[in-house]
């Protein structure tokens, strides 16, 4: 037992009591008026309100269902369900009777932070909360224990507790959690809580079902589009399409006339909204509102013009460190060969199925929102600020997200704007949609990079010097400018950092630079499900299959040379290459490519096997993705998530591509921003092979080997090298 | 005052004509379960019946729906989720963040209706809607298990539910 977990349970026990006299207040409140849609709340409308919590993560009701507390956001990816898991298991309930609810960020902000952090990213759902949730569940556990033991008045150690109900060993007596609940609830928390064995679990690690499958298919999940509020009216926004752009002006007296439409707001400087009783109505008004631009100082940016400020980055002088040891431009000077390559990667957008939106109420004194947030206590700071209130006179009520992918985590630009236009009409809840093209023209794109790498060989095709140069644009400059030290954003060397914990290199490499040239353009750039990962694989992973090649060796090979002191990522690549039958004959017209690394705490590597038409028609017809996550807490969910990536990474890869035009993006919709349907969708066969001692995330990680496999197994096929993608912007046709 | 026969009765509604039937079915009759994901009939997330047929009411105009024409919305699939789909898709696991699935059942409802017995590539045909979370595979391995009368086994999934059962 260590201090920081006593403090912890101190810290949860003093703001348990501090809550006590205001849950009802703030329960009572949300539920009144309207029904908040809990992931998978309130059993016939009854809200864990009128029972006292056992502690911040726990609420037995009398009828003995267990209510447990979730503070990080469920966008599909399953860590609502695995979250649960957690506390259940510590908890030792009957997980039938498990519901979910989430604390506000408000209560949150109330109660010290008794839930801890409420964002819902970078694959930090489960891998950053475990210990202090199961930690949640087994104190509660021990005061229900407690609890019972102090009504029958004897020893707490002849007690035991097994699916919700507690026996006393000696007499067999028995009651249950609903039953002690109210008097656990009294009790001071344990000093001290001893987790299980990981070896011991009944219901972490099982292949259990989701809690909120059944709504999603009846059309009774209620998303932040679906919110209803009595009185609400409806908002449609353009900002200025042209980065950097402001309203000039516009016929708002004329478009105000239009039937259902109640306003027509500037919001900004740069954006423009109606306000009808419909969003359909205030939708086609905006879309007949003439509004004059401004297009400010980026009106001549094109995809060309960030390309060549990138390109001469890829020579710059200056560069920020990311790995080094040795000294790679000596040992490419007097290499007996060199492999060198130009690689790229395009701006690309989240886009999330539920457009951006948010319901705004403000008056003088406070300002409530609703709304799909990946990040609750941020959504409240973006709020606050937007009101120009204390966020202790904020809330927000945060809904189900049809989908985030790191779009609704760290900017919460949609929620400003439904803030200012709420206040242009005080105390009237305005529900603010993004149409898609909105959505399309105003996202917070997966950066733009370039990447020059170069190897130096001795005569037998060792690898004696690697050297990767990456040229453009850093997320954090963008999102948290704070945290740029030295020039350098540390996140861009996601997969490429020195060994240890965290997006490490999977390779040792004699002598190795790696450096990043800083270059942002006027586009905004943000955290894309996967991030620096991403890019950062395709160029590695993509240049050492050149180096294979150019050395005839055999790419699988190769790599397990350089992996000698990498043996987790080793065995990972391994996982794959033998599940696939690396060594085994593939179909005619079938090949395979193969890729690894390790991000977001996870090691993976996938092998793809691909065919490509005489006409360049690509079929990617099999995928192999091994993933050790430390931990594989409920294993049929990773299988989902992988899959999953291999959708958004294979979208990126074959279509994903904004491309700038006189200062804005010129993709609009799904017909110029193409994803990958179900008729392309290959076999995904997932192998887990958790090693334990360490928890990584799932939800991104295989993301970053999907198109790199995918892409040397074009190579295998065609003999073709696809350095800047997307793919459809390449011909595979037999020349 | 038009009136549109939604899931078995008739609701009476104003919207100018040319209003998409998906923004009248969520906005005047309160049926949210119809999605909006891209408003030019490109992701399927508002797929809904009409007489049987799949439609893609983000792009229909109201006043080209007769009030006499039946339309089913995923609400009105089965009342109470009871759908050979709606259950496989339970047993299965099927849905991410679900906000596409809406539309995949009712294009998978109107497939089944069409050919009991679909293969890959009827499958491949008739389910274009788009899912960015990647359900793909398991939307297909449900329909093929609502397909085989509710066999889920050759999922292989082996999912454990709540009230014991494993699927």
């Amino acid at each position: 037992m260590s201090r920081a977990v006593t403090e912890e349970t101190r810290k949860v026990d003093a703001s348990r009591r501090r809550f006590l006299g205001t849950t009802a207040a703030a329960f009572g409140g949300l539920m009144v008026g309207f029904h908040i849609p809990y992931a998978h709340a309130a059993d016939g409308g009854a809200s864990a309100a009128a029972t006292p919590e056992v502690n911040a993560w726990v609420v037995i009701k009398p009828d003995d269902t267990v209510v447990i507390r979730i503070a990080r956001s469920e966008m599909g990816q399953g860590s609502l369900t695995g979250l649960a898991q957690l506390v259940a298991e510590e908890l030792d309930c009957d997980w039938a009777r498990v519901t979910t609810e989430y604390p506000t960020p408000g209560q949150n902000l109330a109660r010290n932070r008794a839930w801890g952090n409420f964002s819902t990213g970078g694959s930090r759902g489960i891998r950053e909360s475990h210990d202090y949730v199961r930690k949640g569940g087994a104190a509660a556990r021990m005061m229900l224990v407690q609890a019972a033991a102090n009504e029958w008045k004897v020893p707490v150690a002849e007690c035991r507790a097994a699916a919700s109900a507690i026996t006393h060993q000696p007499s067999g007596r028995k009651t249950t959690y609903g039953k002690v609940a109210a008097a656990a609830a009294s009790l001071t928390p344990p000093e001290s809580v001893q987790l299980k064995d990981p070896k011991d679990w009944k219901i972490a690690g099982k292949r259990l079902a989701r809690l909120d499958t059944v709504d999603k298919t009846t059309g009774a999940q209620v998303y932040g589009m679906d919110l209803k509020l009595p009185g609400m009216l409806n908002a449609a926004i353009r900002d200025c399409p042209v980065f950097g752009g402001k309203v000039k002006a516009f016929n708002a007296a004329e478009i105000e006339k239009r039937p259902g439409v109640k306003k027509v707001i500037q919001v900004g400087d740069s954006a423009v909204a109606v306000v009808a009783d419909t969003w359909w109505r205030a939708k086609t008004a905006l879309e007949a509102l003439k509004v004059e631009w401004d297009d400010g100082p980026n009106a001549k940016v094109s995809s060309a013009s960030i390309a060549e400020t990138l390109k001469a980055g890829l020579d710059a002088r200056d560069a920020a460190v990311g790995n080094r040891n040795g000294d790679a431009a000596a040992a490419l000077a007097t290499a007996a060969r060199k492999v060198e390559a130009v690689y790229s990667y395009p701006y690309q957008n989240h886009a999330t199925m539920e457009t951006m939106n948010a319901t705004a109420r403000w008056t003088p004194e406070r300002c409530e929102v609703w709304t799909p947030t990946q990040n609750g206590e941020a959504a409240l700071a973006a709020a606050a600020e937007a009101a120009e209130l204390p966020p202790s006179k904020c809330e927000v009520y945060k809904l189900h997200l049809g989908g985030g992918f790191g779009r609704r985590g760290a900017v919460h630009d949609w929620v400003r704007q439904a803030v200012a236009i709420a206040r242009e009409m005080p105390g009237t809840p305005i529900k603010l949609i993004w149409s898609r093209e909105e959505d399309m023209l105003h996202g917070r794109y997966h950066p733009i990079t370039q990447c020059k790498l170069a190897a130096g060989l001795d005569d037998k095709g060792n690898i004696t010097a690697l050297q990767m140069r990456i040229s453009g644009q850093s997320i954090i400059a963008g999102v948290f400018p704070q945290n740029i030290k030295d020039g350098k954003d540390p996140v861009v060397f996601q997969g490429l950092n020195p060994p240890g914990p965290e997006a490490s290199i999977g390779y040792s490499f004699p002598n190795l630079l790696i450096d990043h040239a800083m270059r942002n353009p006027p586009v905004p750039p943000g955290f894309w499900r996967g991030v620096n990962l991403n890019q950062n694989t395709i160029y590695l992973e993509c240049f050492l299959d050149e180096v294979a090649h150019a050395t005839q060796q055999d790419p699988l090979e190769l790599r397990r040379k350089l992996m000698a002191d990498h043996p987790k990522h080793l065995a990972v690549l391994n996982a794959a290459a033998e599940r696939a039958g690396w060594d085994k004959p593939l179909p005619k017209g079938v090949y395979r490519g193969v890729a690894q690394t390790m991000g977001f705490g996870s090691y993976v590597a996938a092998v793809a096997e691909v065919s490509v038409s005489d006409e360049g028609a690509l079929k990617i017809h099999r995928i192999v993705a091994a993933t050790d996550p430390g931990h594989a807490l409920n294993p049929q969910q990773i299988e989902a998530q992988v899959e999953g990536s291999f959708v958004y990474g294979l979208s990126a890869a074959l279509y994903g591509e904004c491309t700038v035009k006189e200062g804005r993006m010129e993709q609009e919709n799904f017909n110029t921003y193409q994803v990958m349907r179900m008729d392309e969708m290959p076999a995904v066969e997932t192998v887990i092979v958790p090693s334990g001692g360490f928890w990584g995330g799932v939800g991104e990680p295989t993301i970053a080997v999907a198109a790199p496999a995918v892409l040397n197994a074009i190579f295998a096929a065609t003999g073709k090298r696809i350095r800047d993608l997307p793919l459809k912007n390449h011909s595979l046709k037999r020349a | 005052m038009a009136t549109l026969n939604v899931n078995g009765t008739v609701r009476e509604f104003e919207a100018e004509p040319d209003t998409p039937l998906l923004w009248v079915l969520r906005e005047q009759l309160g049926l949210t379960g119809t999605k909006y994901g891209c408003g030019i009939a490109q992701c399927g997330a508002c797929t809904v019946h009409i007489d049987g047929e799949t439609v893609r009411t983000c792009v229909r105009p109201v006043s080209t729906v007769t009030a006499e024409q039946k339309i089913v919305t995923i609400e009105g699939l089965s009342g109470n989720g009871s759908h050979p789909l709606q259950k496989a898709w339970v047993a299965l696991d099927v849905p991410q963040c679900g906000f596409c699935q809406s539309g995949m059942i009712m294009a998978a409802a109107a497939l089944l209706k069409e050919k009991p017995q679909p293969t890959d590539a009827d499958i491949n045909q008739s389910i274009t809607n788009i899912c960015r979370c990647g359900t793909y595979n398991r939307v297909r391995a449900a329909i093929k298990a609502a397909a085989q009368g509710g066999n889920t086994r050759n999922a292989g999934l082996a999912i454990q539910h709540a009230d014991g059962s494993t699927t």
